[in-house]
């Protein structure tokens, strides 16, 4: 057995580090180090409850917005606060935004890099991935940064600026908006639907969205050149490195249901158990923190409610500043996967029923996505009414508690708030990576990533392993927001 | 010029923030410069050993750090010990690699208000023991100490914003590299007087409201936000409403309050954020450069002639009287 250090790890959000156990060319155990501590569980307490705009948003600059709208819905429902539809919509287009631009900036900056490396030299497909993919150099750099920076002009008229905006609130958002900030958004979707079009998929959006099985998939790729689109590209290397068989971890899938509009959400809520195919539904209830791994002085498994995050450096046992989320005591993992098998979307229902949570499949999901949000976010500008209300109000009560959850890129966020004699009591974060990224709990059980990393082929001399980094990059990990 | 950028107690945001910049193709715009990315934790091929080694070389100072962009606060904590951030795979607390490389830096640039003065992670107990690169929130101290010089023999560049503006970045990195920046270009605080010479309060979209102390009164009024939703616009240095953000946004367009994010202790402004303190009605953080009884004076002046359309447009998301029409052309 040889023990392997991973880090600093790269082209995710933050720092972190991996400890692999190698046996036989293989990982036999790992162990997931989310190695910064800022403490803003702790910044937070006895601040004016509204103040949590402020602080949130900070964790995190690639999820900021999610961030943003947690602690909104988790204000609004401290407060009893419900947005008008105008809130609602304005809400919607600014996290699916942010949502599109982060699964964007993972796929052409973060994740299909690897590919690009020089290990893979000689491979059929290398050729095409080095010229598209490679770290800075590659001519999808230069294309996708400022196609992303359009995209995300959206936000300077939605929400003033993007990260770390103030515009979403509990009662709906702050910034009204009139026909012509419709028109210049509607015209910016277009704008990036086209290159999504041209240069992501080479088909329409409703043609991907409506690709409804493996057989459909498979036949699309068929008709297609190996390099004919990115996406196309990525099936091509995904198949030539079974990449639907590197990195399955639990096969429970969480999503909390993301995009409300007038009480049915545009993706559902609910906890897809694989194994099964069943579907079972979700309570903020459901969810504890167990700390037993993680350097906290208090070990014990707490809803966040009641969550605590004074720190213990010396802790025997643990490994990490990350605690771990459990749902009804069960590892769960979150994101694009997790969320269109929860909503049922035919081909990623098929593609986990065949293979699980793995690579492949978390990146096509993430891709499918676009296919689906976007559509949806057009129609949203289109039925905002100028004119109508934006935002309610309403008083801060002294004494109250309030969660919000929401979807952000990576999967299930929540935040969990306690406000006694008007000032925050508790604030507790529950993010995608926490839950992804999760060390062991007090059962010893590993969380989604390191199970995930078991099996994973080692090369010899492998310093840094290619298939490792894939696992790892697949879950688009952002570890700024996993510990906060 | 080698560029290495670290990233420490902070959000990233400052690099997001800087991916959104609007040139064609950022990354050639800085190869242009002849700058050379050494390595970049968001854009960057190496990874794990491969980084390592890299770092290793810099601080040994076998391969040479020109700009060393630093994002994210500083963590000494818990007690000096700076293990709030190890730098994974290397055993060492960020702070002990900093010290290292910032001793070896041509020039030395905080990149954002976290690493620059500690900004938000210093905030409310400070619970990380956060600083800044060269300063303790208002105090000239922070990680390198009052008297670090980088090679060159600058202090610390402090490109402060919670995030950093994408141009405020590009414009320092290139000034030094066409050597358009000196030291004369800095303020007293360290950062570049190019965006820190002005006020937010410039060019700001909301400029008649505040003529005429038209106040929005809450979140989503098109009125001004001084009077009492928090904003800090008057006070902060940043030229926001002149250079926009992300095609054509600011905090003010985007309907809330400048909260002053490039000013050192912006965190703790003693108030709640969105709420503006007064003493006896009259706010108690008054416009730079202007005494106490003028702006009474000016404020009783001009509400007391504030034009209907400006009164009720103030109070309202969307403008309900537009500006009348002339019979004349105007003169
Ligand atoms: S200055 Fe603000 S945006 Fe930049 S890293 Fe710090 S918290 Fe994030
Ligand atoms: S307007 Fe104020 S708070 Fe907003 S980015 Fe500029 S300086 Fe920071």
């Amino acid at each position: 057995m040889t023990r392997l250090i991973v880090g600093p790890f790269n082209r995710v959000e933050g720092d972190l580090e991996v400890t692999l156990d190698v046996q036989d060319g293989r990982v036999a155990a790992a162990h997931v180090n989310s190695p910064l501590f800022r403490g803003f569980e702790q910044i937070l307490l006895g601040k004016d409850p509204r103040d949590a705009l402020v602080f949130v948003p900070r964790i995190c600059g690639i999820c900021s917005v999610s961030q943003s709208a947690a602690a909104a819905r988790a204000l609004g429902d401290a407060m009893g606060l419900v947005p008008p539809p105008n809130g609602e919509l304005a809400a919607n287009l600014i996290l699916a935004n942010e949502n599109l631009a982060d699964h964007f900036t993972h796929f052409y900056l973060f994740f299909m890099a690897d590919f690009a490396r020089d290990a893979y030299a000689g491979r059929p497909w290398f050729d095409a991935a080095r010229a598209r993919f490679k770290a800075v150099e590659g001519a999808a750099t230069a294309d996708a940064l400022p196609a992303r920076a359009a995209f995300l002009q959206i936000l300077g008229i939605l929400a003033g600026k993007w990260p770390h905006s103030l515009t979403l609130q509990p009662g709906g958002s702050a910034r009204g908006l009139g026909a012509s900030e419709k028109i210049r958004v509607h015209a910016l979707l277009r704008q990036f639907r086209g290159w999504l079009e041209r240069q992501l998929f080479g088909d329409s959006l409703e043609a991907i969205a409506a690709l409804d099985s493996i057989a459909a998939l498979e036949a699309w790729k068929a008709t297609r050149a190996p390099a004919a689109s990115d996406f196309r590209l990525f099936l091509e290397i995904a198949d030539a490195l079974a990449l639907d068989r590197l990195g399955r971890a639990t096969d429970r899938f969480l999503s909390y249901g993301n995009y409300p509009l007038a009480g049915s959400p545009l993706f559902a809520r609910g906890v897809w158990h694989a194994p099964s195919a069943t579907l079972a539904p979700v309570a903020h209830t459901d969810v504890a923190e167990d700390a037993s791994h993680a350097w906290m002085a208090d070990p014990h498994a707490l809803h966040p409610w009641q969550g605590d995050t004074r720190v213990d450096i010396e802790r025997a046992g643990a490994y990490s500043w990350c605690k771990a989320p459990r749902l009804n005591g069960e590892v769960a993992e979150c994101g694009a996967l997790a969320r269109q098998v929860v909503d049922g979307h035919p081909l990623i229902r098929e593609l986990v029923a065949a293979s699980g949570g793995n690579v492949a499949n978390r990146v096509i999901a993430r891709l499918l996505e676009f296919a689906r949000v976007v559509p949806a976010m057009e129609n949203w500008i289109r039925a905002i009414e100028p004119g109508e209300a934006f935002c309610h109000q309403g008083p801060m009560p002294d004494e109250a508690q309030g969660v919000g959850l929401v979807e952000a890129a990576r999967g299930a966020l929540g935040h969990w708030l306690v406000i006694r004699q008007g000032r925050i009591a508790n604030y507790q974060v529950v993010a995608p990576t926490t839950w992804n990224f999760s060390p062991r709990d007090a059962a010893g059980t590993p969380g989604a990533l390191e199970q995930a990393l078991v099996g994973t082929p080692v090369g010899e001399g492998e310093a840094v392993p290619l298939a490792v980094q894939h696992v790892v990059r697949a879950f688009d990990p952002c570890m700024v927001c996993t510990v906060h | 010029m080698n560029l290495l950028w670290l990233q420490s107690g902070g959000c990233g945001g400052c690099t997001m923030s800087l991916l959104c910049h609007d040139s064609h193709d950022l990354v050639a715009m800085l190869r242009d410069a002849g700058i050379n990315l050494l390595w970049h934790p968001a854009l960057s091929e190496q990874t794990g050993a491969e980084t390592v080694a890299l770092l290793d070389a810099c601080a040994r100072g076998d391969t040479p750090v020109d700009l060393l962009c630093i994002e994210g606060a500083m963590l000494r904590g818990p007690q000096g010990t700076g293990r709030f951030h190890m730098l994974a795979g290397t055993g060492r607390p960020m702070i002990a690699w900093v010290k290292d490389l910032a001793a070896r830096a041509r020039y030395t640039l905080a990149i954002g208000s976290c690493a620059a003065w500690g900004g938000i992670t210093a905030g409310g107990m400070n619970p990380a023991e956060a600083c800044g690169l060269q300063y303790d929130g208002e105090t000239r101290g922070g990680l390198l100490g009052a008297d670090y010089r980088s090679v060159a023999g600058w202090p610390v560049i402090n490109v402060a914003g919670c995030p950093t503006h994408p141009a405020w970045v590009v414009e320092t990195l290139l000034g030094l590299t066409l050597g358009e920046l000196d030291p004369d270009g800095l303020d007293a605080l360290g950062r570049p007087r190019f965006y820190a010479d002005h006020l937010v309060h410039h060019g700001c979209s909301r400029n008649e409201f505040y003529e005429f102390k038209a106040s929005a009164e809450k979140a989503s009024d098109l009125g001004c936000l001084m009077e009492n939703l928090g904003c800090m616009g008057t006070q902060a240095h940043a030229d926001c409403n002149v250079r926009p953000w992300n095609g054509g946004g600011s905090c003010i367009t985007g309907g809330y309050a400048c909260i002053a994010c490039t000013e050192p202790g912006f965190e703790e402004p003693g108030h709640p954020f969105a709420t503006t303190p007064k003493v006896a009605g009259i706010p108690t953080g008054l416009p730079s450069d202007m005494p106490k009884a003028w702006f009474v004076a000016l404020a009783a002046l001009s509400k007391s002639a504030t034009p209907k359309r400006v009164r009720d447009n103030a109070r309202v998301d969307h403008p309900v009287v537009a500006p009348a029409l002339r019979k004349a052309r105007p003169k």
